[in-house]
């Protein structure tokens, strides 16, 4: 945090402000967003939410990680290139309408069925999980991008 | 999906599997992986030649977009057919060809993705029914041939002659376009096939002559047609693969088809008849006048290209006349068939010609004539390649082009003496542009084989000439042997694949049960024309040097290119001119400009229609909402007074914060959960961004500035908040709400409305804001990284 408001041109910073204990609590906050962005992701179509904010709550917990420590460090903490993210997600944005043809209805209608999983009881199969998957992985990757570099990547 | 849709579709399919194994097999030549792909296509639709002439034309749907109309339906009928067996054919013997021509040491990737790219558009524009999937692929083609022919985009001409291209082939594609609206309009119908059935709408519409010069634009720019031909000898800086397929064989015959595809719907309107027969016989008069004096050998071809598609587009025409003129009908069949059968001789001798051009490049070096001479011993095999399919074009016994030829000079003199039209008496006019267009093309057909096999030995070629690997002259050997074969035995295809064509084109299902023979009789004044063409162009080709300086006569100023590249100059300038005036460069100026005008153009409105504000439907304003407004304001009065950055950031977030509570007491929790998380990622932006920002200037603005700014920002918020009032004080439609809550469950399976929406009935749009947002990223990368290089280049320039 002393970092990012250095960098961001503050000079004077009080001497008492650590980073210790910023980057503690950042590592189990993230963990805690990363999950309700998964809940609030799989509820997107009986309760609200949708990959949109699925997305955006992803770029939040990384970007959270970016707040306590600098790029190179959660570059290792999290090996995932942003480009690959937006390309695997909008090719799966784009191969969803387009392999729903394999079922003989016109362009972009879903299919839906219902299964039967041990534990879980009956559970519905929506082709729209995909595609909402597709512009998670997208919108995050682009965030993510958008502030890494703005922020100083050296890559 | 039928076998017939995947046939069309798997150039495409393979193009990104081609690409994938370019990266990681570099020793073999990446055209054997993508020479299989015509060559089953190919095999493929030989399979279907017996259904299509004994059962008649096959008909597939695949449902795309039923509601807009837009389905990819594929109709196979003998004209279909026979151009599909010619791209997939042509194309397997390209490929073949282009493994010789093109080292591995080029872009072989691209090349090959651009190739199949265009296979795939090509076999769409002659398969497909529905006039729009038409138009989509016929401009996929247009892409596709420009990114062909700038392959070698580091020379200055080859981006020209692509730019020119497109350019020229969009403008009649866009043309195209609105002749098939108008089309729509007048029947009902996006179906080629129901077109042709309501035929008699489009005879007593007064719309039709509309619709026949548009889609005519379409057919005589891909055609090369005057004076729209300018851009095929630019487009000669393409790799000879490419010209031999695209421009001479494949792409350039797509005008053809249309108008052979649209006869029936348009053949009654007389300005169809005269303007294709017309323009197409001043193209084969012109267009060989101009290929004699060419010193290029892809020149040569190129024109002589030009000059044979006219030759074709004027049988065509005459051919339109067979499809109501009932009496005479006999005689324009013929047309018919000639031109059917011209199609696709032209495509073997002049596919062959250009694959011999690009042999003495590859073995010379040079593709110029007067370079060349003399090499007759030293490539046999060239040479005899070169004898067959250049008499051929001349039309000379015993080879195919004779036959068609005949057939061509046969309908003209017929026309002559029909009488069926109020023009009638310039009808004599036709042989004779005719045999003199055909005079023509003999003696650049000589000069073809003369100037570069007989004579001297120049010694002015680059390389050392010898003859061609086996690789590159199998494929042209093959045509060589097409045109033989064809020459001799016409009668192969007559019945097969000829009349099939023919009786798509003329809407009839008699059978036409054509033969076609060698020799027609004494009496026959096609006959006594091609001697006469014989010898005339023998006697120009040997005095050649007395008369050609008439071809130096000629204005720098009257040349289409001329009118070309001064209209490109100058619309360019004029456009830079004008917009140079709006945009300033400033941001600022352009948020004045079109708040300015909002506000302008909502006072105006209100002044007209005056604002019926009725307060009877508002709901209630809880204690809440006024303390969330209450907020809002101050933290707008801090923004605006503060000189600190961080807390304008700050109070903008608080500002967010508020408006998703708002949400949340509206009852949208979807949007709530949204804008929180937007507000939180734009924060950090903004933090981040500080970093890059200047520091904080002590000018002050000039008051007329503060003040505009003033007006303007009012301005816009009054007008929204006036006609936010008015629009729900008068509901005039029923929500759309209901709609979506009254099948939310049954057709989407879902429970939460909005995202039902953003993902199934609305999910078109999110697939595009995907892609926007997408593009964003990507650009926003592409910004970023070009800053940072210029940064760098100017410190090295300084150190």
């Amino acid at each position: 945090m002393k970092s990012t408001l250095k960098r961001a041109g503050y000079g004077k910073v009080q001497r008492q402000m650590n980073d210790v204990f910023i980057q503690f609590t950042s590592r189990i906050i993230f963990l805690i967003v990363l999950l309700f962005a998964a809940k609030l992701f799989m509820d997107g179509h009986y309760a609200p939410g949708s990959g949109f904010v699925g997305g955006l709550l992803i770029a939040s917990a990384i970007i959270l990680l970016l707040m306590a420590f600098d790029f190179q460090t959660v570059r290792k903490m999290i090996p995932i290139n942003f480009h690959i993210m937006i390309s695997a997600g909008l090719s799966i944005v784009l191969l969803v309408p387009t392999l729903l043809f394999l079922f003989g209805k016109p362009f972009f209608t879903h299919q839906h069925t219902y299964i039967n999983l041990p534990i879980f009881g009956e559970v519905a199969l929506h082709t729209a999980v995909p595609f909402d998957f597709g512009v998670l992985l997208t919108v995050a990757g682009t965030s993510l991008l958008i502030v890494s570099l703005v922020g100083g990547q050296e890559d | 999906m039928a076998l017939i849709h995947l046939a069309i579709f798997l150039p495409v399919i393979a193009a990104i599997l081609i690409a994938i194994v370019y990266r990681y097999v570099k020793d073999v030549h990446l055209g054997w992986f993508a020479l299989i792909v015509p060559a089953a296509i190919a095999a493929y639709l030989f399979t279907l030649i017996p259904t299509v002439s004994n059962d008649g034309p096959l008909h597939y749907t695949l449902n795309l977009m039923p509601r807009i109309g837009m389905n990819f339906d594929v109709y196979i009928d003998g004209l279909g057919l026979l151009f599909a067996i010619l791209i997939s054919g042509i194309g397997t013997l390209v490929v073949l060809y282009s493994i010789g021509y093109l080292s591995k040491s080029e872009r072989l990737g691209n090349f090959y993705v651009y190739l199949l790219i265009f296979m795939t558009a090509m076999l769409g524009v002659v398969l497909s029914d529905n006039v729009l999937m038409l138009y989509f692929f016929w401009e996929l083609t247009s892409i596709s041939s420009f990114l062909l022919i700038a392959f070698w985009y580091k020379k200055d001409k080859s981006i020209y002659g692509a730019q020119k291209s497109l350019l020229i082939t969009f403008f009649g594609g866009f043309m195209m376009l609105g002749g098939f609206i108008v089309l729509y309009i007048i029947t009902g119908t996006l179906s080629i096939r129901e077109m042709i059935a309501n035929v008699d709408l489009v005879i007593d519409s007064n719309l039709a002559p509309l619709a026949v010069v548009l889609v005519l634009l379409g057919a005589f720019t891909k055609s090369a047609q005057f004076p729209f031909y300018i851009w095929l000898p630019d487009a000669m800086e393409a790799p000879t693969p490419v010209s031999a397929y695209l421009h001479s064989a494949t792409m350039v015959k797509a005008g053809l088809y249309l108008v052979a595809r649209f006869t029936p719907v348009f053949a009654f309107s007389e300005l169809w008849v005269w303007l294709i027969l017309l323009v197409g016989l001043f193209t084969l008069l012109w267009a060989s006048f101009n290929a004699v004096k060419q010193d290029d050998l892809k020149g040569v071809l190129a024109f002589s290209t030009v000059s044979q598609l006219g030759l074709i587009m004027s049988l065509l025409g005459a051919g339109g006349l067979a499809v109501n003129s009932g009496a005479n009908e006999s005689i324009f069949t013929v047309a018919v068939v000639a031109a059917v059968f011209h199609i696709i001789n032209h495509a073997t001798f002049k596919g062959a010609l250009f694959m011999i051009a690009g042999i003495l490049d590859h073995e010379t070096g040079t593709r110029s004539i007067r370079k060349l001479g003399g090499l007759l011993t030293i490539m046999p095999i060239t040479f005899t390649m070169t004898i067959i399919t250049a008499l051929s074009m001349a039309g000379l016994p015993p080879f195919n082009g004779f036959l068609s030829k005949e057939l061509f000079l046969e309908a003209m003199f017929e026309l002559s003496n029909a009488n069926f039209s109020v023009l009638a008496d310039w009808s004599v006019l036709f042989p004779i542009l005719a045999i003199v267009g055909s005079i023509f093309t003999f003696v650049y057909s000589i000069k073809l084989i003369h100037g570069v096999f007989l004579g001297d030995r120049t010694h002015e070629t680059p390389k050392e000439p010898h003859e061609a690997p086996a690789l590159m002259l199998i494929s042209p050997i093959i045509l060589s042997a097409l045109v033989v074969i064809f020459g001799l035995f016409p009668n192969i295809l007559s019945q097969t694949i000829i009349d099939p064509a023919a009786m798509s084109i003329l809407a009839t299902d008699t059978q036409l049960n054509t033969e076609i023979s060698h020799w027609h009789g004494f009496n026959n004044p096609a006959l006594w024309a091609t001697i006469a063409i014989v010898v005339v162009g023998l006697a120009l080709y040997l005095f050649r040097h007395s008369w050609m300086f008439i071809y130096d006569y000629h204005k720098e100023q009257f040349t289409l290119n001329y009118l070309y590249d001064q209209g490109l100059i100058y619309s360019q300038l004029g456009s830079k001119k004008a917009t140079d005036g709006v945009m300033t460069g400033f941001l600022r100026d352009y948020m004045v400009y079109i708040f300015g005008f909002f506000v302008v153009f909502g006072i105006i409105t209100t002044f007209f229609t005056g604002l019926p504000i009725d307060f009877d439907n508002y709901s209630e304003i809880g204690i809440q909402d006024v303390v969330l407004v209450i907020i809002i304001l101050i933290s707008l009065f801090i923004i605006m007074m503060t000189r600190s950055r961080m807390v304008s950031i700050i109070m903008l977030g608080a500002i967010g914060y508020s408006m998703a509570l708002f949400f949340a007491f509206f009852r949208a929790p979807d949007l709530a959960l949204t804008q929180l998380a937007i507000e939180t990622v734009t924060t950090t932006l903004f933090l981040v961004c500080f970093y890059h920002l200047p520091k904080k200037s002590k000018h002050e603005e000039a008051v007329g500035f503060k003040f505009t700014n003033f007006m303007i920002s009012v301005g816009v918020g009054a007008i929204v908040i006036l006609f936010g009032l008015a629009a729900y004080s008068n509901r005039l439609f029923e929500s759309i709400s209901k709609y979506h809550i009254e099948n939310v469950y049954e057709l989407a399976a879902g429970g939460n409305m909005v995202n039902v929406i953003l993902v199934d009935f609305r999910g078109y749009d999110t697939l595009f804001e995907t892609l926007v947002f997408g593009i964003a990223g990507i650009g926003i990368y592409a910004l970023m990284k070009a800053k940072v290089k210029g940064k760098d280049d100017d410190n090295e320039e300084h150190a």
